[in-house]
């Protein structure tokens, strides 16, 4: 019944490790450069401003596989030599991501009101003190439930790797499919894995999210 | 920069490349098109499912959209192409992968499959975002359970779920690009088949890219038009 994903289990397995590890480092340089195009896109400086708008709409119109190509066509002309997939799309990923993190930074910011940091200010708090125990404990906590939805959608994006020849989770199914011809067994099996991560996730998001609702956070 | 790299913009028109990125273009909006139809139609139906009396169609639609929108699209598009025959067994299978354009057809069927989850999951918010009353009152004329979703509630809140739809029709062109996996021969897919025959992929992704910020344009602008003139009067707009 599922002998085809028993048989390569170790192989499969080890794609999904390549699939863990990419989703990792995409997220770590998506949430910090998302972080910071966040603060771009409430900057009252126009020439921070409008550059980091550009960049967030242009990429967020792309479709992501276009941009994995087209990283993986730009990256040898810039490095001066030939890249391997896993940083190509690595790099990819962190810039693309990080206009979907850089918009719920930016909300994130932007629900904070002048008042609170005011009221903040009033108790004697340095600024430091202020953004350390008020501002970033509360934005971080609003943002929480949409950053986890987003690193489900990360995780899942980075299935498409498979476009550029990497043999993360995806592609090695396919690879295996093409050698035994169970495509039923093996694709159920990866959308199952998937599911289940995904599924857990996005149950965890949604409760942060009403507990957000309860304590009148959000 | 140790890499020499001879730009050569004219693989965007010269012959038969353009052409080919025309045709793609043709295909993406086709492939976009028809799954939206798809989506459209069988996420307002999973979508009210959700909020029906009855527990086991409750139960059945939580479950569509729970499974498609936790799956990578590219799994799903993949299962649908090389398991979905299988399905039907071996000879009908058979049958089935002997279909021309099936690749096309199996795009069509997986992106408006999973799109259809996405507008199932606004329609319910905007469903939430109607207030108890209106319910109540439908009913007290007279109304069946029925006849309530299909000419008050549904029609209402499409009205309200508007935006989201919009960003959701924009995102279904973008997603269309993922066919290419299986061979559709879309925008995506022409661009990088020129870079296989011209090695000048950078140049005609970049083209693509504008191609596809056309088409975003394109139907904001159009999707702009239409909210207007279903907006609710009265409601806060965009």
């Amino acid at each position: 019944m599922f002998d085809a994903v028993t048989r390569n289990l170790a192989f499969l397995m080890g794609g999904f490790l390549v699939t863990l590890e990419l989703t990792l480092f995409a997220l770590l340089g998506g949430i910090v450069l998302g972080a910071l195009v966040g603060l771009g896109r409430i900057s009252r400086r126009p020439w921070i401003y409008y550059p980091v708008t550009l960049y967030v709409n242009f990429l967020r119109n792309i479709p992501l596989i276009l941009v994995i190509f087209w990283f993986y066509f730009v990256m040898p002309i810039i490095a001066g030599r030939p890249l391997d997939p896993f940083t190509s799309a690595v790099i990819s990923f962190i810039i693309f991501e990080a206009t979907y993190f850089g918009e719920i930074f930016r909300a994130g910011y932007q629900s904070i009101s002048r008042d609170l940091s005011a009221a903040a200010f009033s108790t004697g708090m340095t600024y430091a003190q202020t953004a350390r125990f008020i501002l970033v404990p509360i934005a971080f906590r609003r943002m929480l439930p949409s950053l986890i939805t987003q690193s489900i959608v990360t995780f899942q994006d980075t299935s498409l790797a498979f476009v550029i020849g990497l043999q993360e989770f995806v592609r090695r199914a396919s690879i295996v499919d093409n050698l035994e011809v169970r495509s039923i067994q093996l694709f159920g099996f990866v959308a199952v894995v998937f599911f289940i991560f995904c599924f857990i996730g996005s149950k965890i998001s949604r409760h942060f999210e009403e507990k957000g609702r309860r304590t009148g956070l959000l | 920069m140790g890499f020499a790299y001879d730009f050569d913009w004219g693989v965007l028109w010269r012959q038969p490349y353009g052409l080919w990125l025309l045709q793609g273009l043709w295909l993406t909006i086709k492939i976009g098109f028809l799954a939206w139809i798809i989506a459209f139609f069988l996420g307002i139906f999973v979508g009210t499912l959700r909020v029906t009396p009855w527990r086991w169609l409750r139960f059945l639609s939580t479950a569509y959209t729970e499974v498609f929108r936790n799956v990578p699209f590219l799994v799903q598009l993949f299962f649908w192409y090389y398991a979905g025959p299988m399905i039907f067994g071996e000879d009908l299978g058979r049958q089935i992968n002997r279909i021309m354009g099936l690749n096309y057809y199996a795009a069509i069927f997986a992106l408006g499959l999973y799109t259809a989850s996405r507008v199932a999951e606004h329609l319910r918010a905007g469903f939430a975002s109607i207030s108890r009353d209106q319910y109540q009152a439908v009913l007290s004329t007279g109304m069946t359970q029925y006849q309530m979703y299909r000419h008050v509630i549904v029609p209402y809140a499409l009205r309200i779920i508007m935006p989201p739809l919009t960003t959701e029709f924009l995102t279904i062109f973008k997603n269309s690009s993922v066919a290419m996996t299986i061979g559709v021969a879309e925008l995506t897919y022409m661009s990088y088949r020129i870079d296989a025959e011209t090695f000048h992929g950078l140049e005609a992704t970049t083209g693509a890219m504008a191609v596809y910020l056309a088409l975003g344009m394109t139907v904001v602008h159009v999707m702009g038009m239409i909210e207007k003139k279903f907006k609710i009067p009265g409601m806060v707009g965009r």
